[in-house]
């Protein structure tokens, strides 16, 4: 174990990749000379050379659409989009070709691509910097979608998702790169299970991404009101690990689903639905779910954490919840 | 004028815009018959292009097309029967039914579709030829593309990427006039294809494309260039589509006069017309190669006919590359 911030895992990650095989090369806005727009690539352009170290112009569809045809042509790409946002011009590229070639060829083809790019708010960036639309992309059937929330995970999915035969989404937290922690290199890390984070009886707060942290510190608070909580990381959107959410819920019997999307239509809801379908009968209450404001993210900060979830809102739904116990 | 190519070569090229005639126009019926459903955008009038086009093209190569590709699919050696039960939706299909008209797929012959999403098959060849840059390779990648498609932003960005990072890409632009009904000059304030991307540091030029002759000619001398490390290299081939845009289209766009006068240009009547004069063409000949289409095409449909669906319980396999999911 060694301490690293969650920037250096992505960049270790990103080392070893590219030391490890020759099919891969980075490509996207600022990835070179810059050293990425958080400092993810930092000095990987030196050591690995401009034909594996590609620096974009701000075309997020052709670059990603070229990342898709790199893939069929029998490399390992990992495309870098800046933020969330600007992904969304490149999504005819993502939802019409890399989630559908596999199926719609009658499985003729595989796009082994990887793209990563920086997700929610907390920073003071604004409405066109600082969604959280990784639910959105959950719901595309053909890509695969991770929410990588611990050092640990910053690097080994990254890996994990590179041996993939698949398109691999990685959302990472923009608000989790300076954080630090232990970083767990001989860590079996896969692309598929949740993560108890933490162990609990009374209710199981499930969580991903960037809103980890802030379950962890509910979690905390909660324990000094006697309040026992399990905190669930579900680590990946798609596929998501429903059995792992069902048998939290089975132990706790109460469920709150933390989510830094928008409450309408957001990835909580499918959470919740999937708890009412296979674990109706395990709750002593209703599903809850904190999740930001309907509101185009603010910049001030005050604004800002009241459209956000926090830990507040959190323990306040928690204890919501709990008080109905008998 | 006399005969420019031989003789074998020459009655090649009319019989594959032939059979690339006689396929659309056999799929027509059948789709008036109920057998194919969806869309299905015939390439009528157009197959000067994917003919000559394709003669400088190796299987090595690689190609992306569009939802009009039945003829690249048919030239390219996806067998009719194949492709026949592809528009069938059936499972002997060349991509097991699950695409249709717009979306031919062959692994086997690095054909990339069939991409219906107009101007989505560009940044995909540019990755295509990303990938042999990188690999050391020195084969090209074909990408068509219809006159719609250089409206869509997809277009500009991919050909300054292919420029920028001089891949091996070849855009076809199959300039048609219309954008399903819209007319070039009534969407674009400059029409000229070629500016468009000379402006984004790519070589063009344009073509008639209802010369099959003239399209080879090109194509091959694009192809040369590309294969060279020049960069990529932009053909726009001024053709015209005879049928409706797909099968429900009333055509209230264009006069019938239009279409007319295009007719008369027909590019398998005219190059007919050409070899009876240069003599290596009688009418035995053509009756022998009409003779062979329809048998080949009669075996197709057959096959399409004979051909299983695929079973309910694969509805969700390959969704993934592994099945676990």
């Amino acid at each position: 174990m060694t301490k690293a911030t969650y920037r250096e895992a992505v960049r270790a990650g990103l080392r070893e990749a590219l030391l490890g095989d020759p099919r891969v090369f980075l490509m996207g806005e600022d990835v070179g000379r810059y050293g990425g727009a958080y400092a993810c690539s930092r000095g990987l352009l030196e050591e690995f050379g401009p034909e594996r170290i590609r620096d974009t112009p701000l075309s997020e569809s052709a670059f990603v659409g070229a990342g898709i045809g790199a893939a069929l042509g029998g490399m390992r790409p990992i495309v870098e989009v800046m933020t969330v946002n600007f992904s969304l011009l490149a999504l005819d590229q993502i939802v019409n070709n890399a989630a559908t070639i596999r199926h719609m060829s009658g499985g003729q083809f595989s796009v082994p691509l990887v793209v990563r790019m920086a997700t929610g708010g907390g920073r003071q960036v604004a409405a066109q910097h600082s969604h959280s639309l990784e639910g959105w992309y959950a719901h595309i059937p053909g890509i695969k979608v991770v929410t990588p929330a611990t050092v640990t995970d910053a690097k080994g999915m990254l890996l994990a998702a590179l041996k993939e035969p698949d398109p691999v989404f990685i959302f990472e937290h923009a608000y989790l790169y300076p954080t630090e922690g232990e970083l767990d290199e001989s860590a079996m890390v896969d692309l598929t299970r949740a993560a108890v984070r933490r162990s609990g009886r009374d209710v199981s707060i499930v969580t991903f991404g960037g809103s980890l942290w802030k379950a962890l510190e509910a979690a905390d608070r909660l324990a000094g009101q006697n309040i026992d909580a399990e905190v669930l990381d579900l680590r990946s959107l798609r596929p998501l690990d429903t059995s792992t959410i069902l048998a939290s819920v089975a132990k706790t019997h109460r469920a709150v689903v933390v989510d830094e999307g928008w409450r309408t239509g957001s990835f909580a809801a499918e959470v919740s639905a999937q708890i009412m379908e296979g674990g109706f009968y395990d709750l002593d209450g209703p599903v809850a779910r904190v999740c930001s404001a309907e509101v185009p993210i603010p910049y001030p900060k005050h604004l800002e954490d009241a459209a956000l979830p926090n830990v507040a809102a959190i323990v306040q739904a928690v204890r919501q919840l709990v008080k109905s116990r008998g | 004028m006399s005969l420019e190519i031989d003789r074998t070569k020459a009655l090649d090229l009319l019989r594959q815009m032939l059979r690339i005639r006689r396929f659309e126009e056999k799929a027509a019926e059948l789709y008036s018959l109920g057998k194919i459903r969806g869309f299905l955008h015939l390439y009528i009038g157009e197959e000067a292009v994917a003919v000559g086009a394709m003669q400088a093209f190796t299987q090595e190569d690689a190609l992306v097309a569009t939802y009009r590709e039945h003829g690249q699919a048919l030239l390219r050696g996806t067998p009719a029967g194949t492709l026949m039960a592809e528009l069938y939706g059936k499972a002997n299909g060349c991509a097991r039914g699950r695409g249709g008209s717009m979306h031919f797929f062959d692994a086997s012959r690095r054909f990339y579709g069939g991409m219906a999403i107009v101007g989505g098959g560009l940044p995909v060849a540019v990755g295509l030829a990303l990938a042999d840059k990188l690999q050391g390779k020195t084969r090209l990648t074909a990408c068509f593309f219809g006159d719609g498609a250089v409206a869509e932003g997809e277009f500009h960005e991919s050909l300054n990427l292919a420029a920028l990072w001089k891949l091996p890409v070849l855009f076809l632009c199959e300039n048609n006039r219309y954008a399903m009904g819209t007319a070039l000059a009534r969407h674009q304030a400059q029409p000229d294809v070629t500016l468009k991307a000379q402006a984004e540091g790519v070589a063009a030029e344009a073509v008639d494309g209802m010369d099959v002759l003239a399209v080879e000619k090109a194509t091959k001398r694009a192809a040369e260039s590309v294969r060279g490390g020049n960069g990529p290299y932009l053909l726009e081939y001024r053709t015209y589509r005879f049928r409706a845009h797909s099968m429900y289209d009333a055509e209230l766009y264009r006069t019938k006069e239009e279409v007319e006068q295009w007719k008369q240009r027909d590019p398998i009547v005219i190059f007919e017309g050409q070899l009876r004069e240069w003599k290596c063409l009688t009418s035995e000949d053509l009756a022998a190669m009409e003779a062979a289409i329809a048998a080949e095409i009669a075996a197709a449909v057959a096959e399409a006919e004979a051909g299983p669906w695929e079973p309910v319980e694969d509805l969700t396999k390959d969704v993934y590359t592994s099945e676990q999911f």
